[in-house]
């Protein structure tokens, strides 16, 4: 295990035992803390068992030509749209976006396209969005898309070209 | 969330029926990429029930009905930017505030930001795309949420130039 995370895993028991006895000594904001965490823990821990098997399966069946046509370099415009697709269906938030981004740039999707995909999920996911128009009203929801949407995949093009120049590597995460 | 279980167990048997030992690698990645990114969710969880103590709904429904629209724009998107809520949770809360009389383009800051600039997730962040690159894309992304603002501002003509 990497320092880093050592560190991080280091202070979640630190948090753990503060949130222990505050339920000891009924200290209330370390209990309300609890809570929080129990039911912000619990929804990740529902969504990403799932999302990560079907990374894996993922990374087993899907040839890597088949992302490096739609997704790469020279997929232009339509590798965009793919993901945005994908974007869509995604489930949860950027916590699941990130391990799936991952696994779509080691199978040969470019950088732009990677960021696009992380811009959609964060602001395109179908059941948030259907959250969003009942509440905002439609209208909302179309001037927010037409903007953000457009605005996503030149930023990402500019951005995966600049990286790409300087030949930055996504860590993939998965040594 | 039952629609992601659908698909996970019907791919899981299909895998299965066509490939007994791919799937076994299949859920070999699966498993040893989840431990990976572990410590990260374990700090989120830390970092996200902090922020949440700190800074609960109320306090933040509160502060976006201010009378001074350009701090209220500009809380909206501090809030968003360190605040972590599913849909479910902000958008009824938006909804309850537009009727409270809060202008759309305060929200659509709030929201916006909410969905894409993410403090509670950049440990999460950092760890596959490097420091550097996450704070660029949070960056980008916090410009992205100015100019919807604005826009949905100018739409609803609540701001005019």
């Amino acid at each position: 295990m990497k320092t880093g995370k050592k560190i991080e895993t280091g202070f979640f028991l630190l948090f753990f035992l503060f949130i222990f006895f505050s339920l000891i000594i009924n200290f209330s904001a370390g209990k309300e803390m609890g809570l929080k965490s129990f039911y912000f823990g619990k929804n990740l821990f529902i969504m990403l068992p799932p999302a990560f098997i079907l990374i894996g399966l993922f990374q087993v069946w899907v040839k890597r030509e088949t992302i490096e046509k739609h997704l790469g370099t020279g997929s232009g415009l339509k590798g965009h749209f793919y993901v945005i697709l994908l974007a869509g269906t995604t489930v949860g938030g950027l916590y699941v976006a990130f391990p799936v981004a991952a696994a779509l740039y080691s199978k040969g999707a470019k950088l732009s396209v990677i960021f696009t995909y992380l811009g959609a999920a964060a602001i395109v996911r179908i059941p948030m969005t259907i959250f969003e128009a009942s509440f905002l009203g439609l209208k909302f929801t179309i001037i927010r898309f037409l903007i953000s949407i457009p605005l996503i995949i030149i930023s990402s093009e500019i951005f995966g070209r600049y990286l790409e120049a300087r030949s930055y590597k996504m860590r993939e995460n998965s040594e | 969330m039952l629609y992601l279980y659908a698909i996970t167990t019907t791919s899981l048997v299909l895998s299965v029926i066509a490939d007994r030992q791919k799937t076994q690698q299949a859920l070999k990645i699966a498993g040893k990429r989840f431990i990976n990114i572990l410590p990260d969710l374990l700090i989120i969880i830390v970092i996200a029930s902090v922020v949440l103590f700190l800074i609960p709904s109320e306090t933040i429904a509160k502060y976006l009905g201010k009378d001074n629209k350009y701090i209220a724009v500009f809380l909206a998107m501090l809030f968003g930017s360190v605040t972590m809520m599913p849909g479910f949770i902000a958008f009824p809360m938006c909804g309850l505030l537009l009727n409270q009389g809060v202008p759309y383009f305060i929200l659509g800051a709030f929201s916006t930001t909410l969905m894409m600039v993410g403090i509670v997730t950049f440990p999460l962040e950092r760890s596959f795309l490097g420091t550097k690159t996450a704070l660029i894309r949070n960056t980008i992304s916090l410009v992205i949420a100015v100019i919807v603002a604005l826009t949905i501002g100018l739409f609803y003509h609540e701001i005019t130039i």
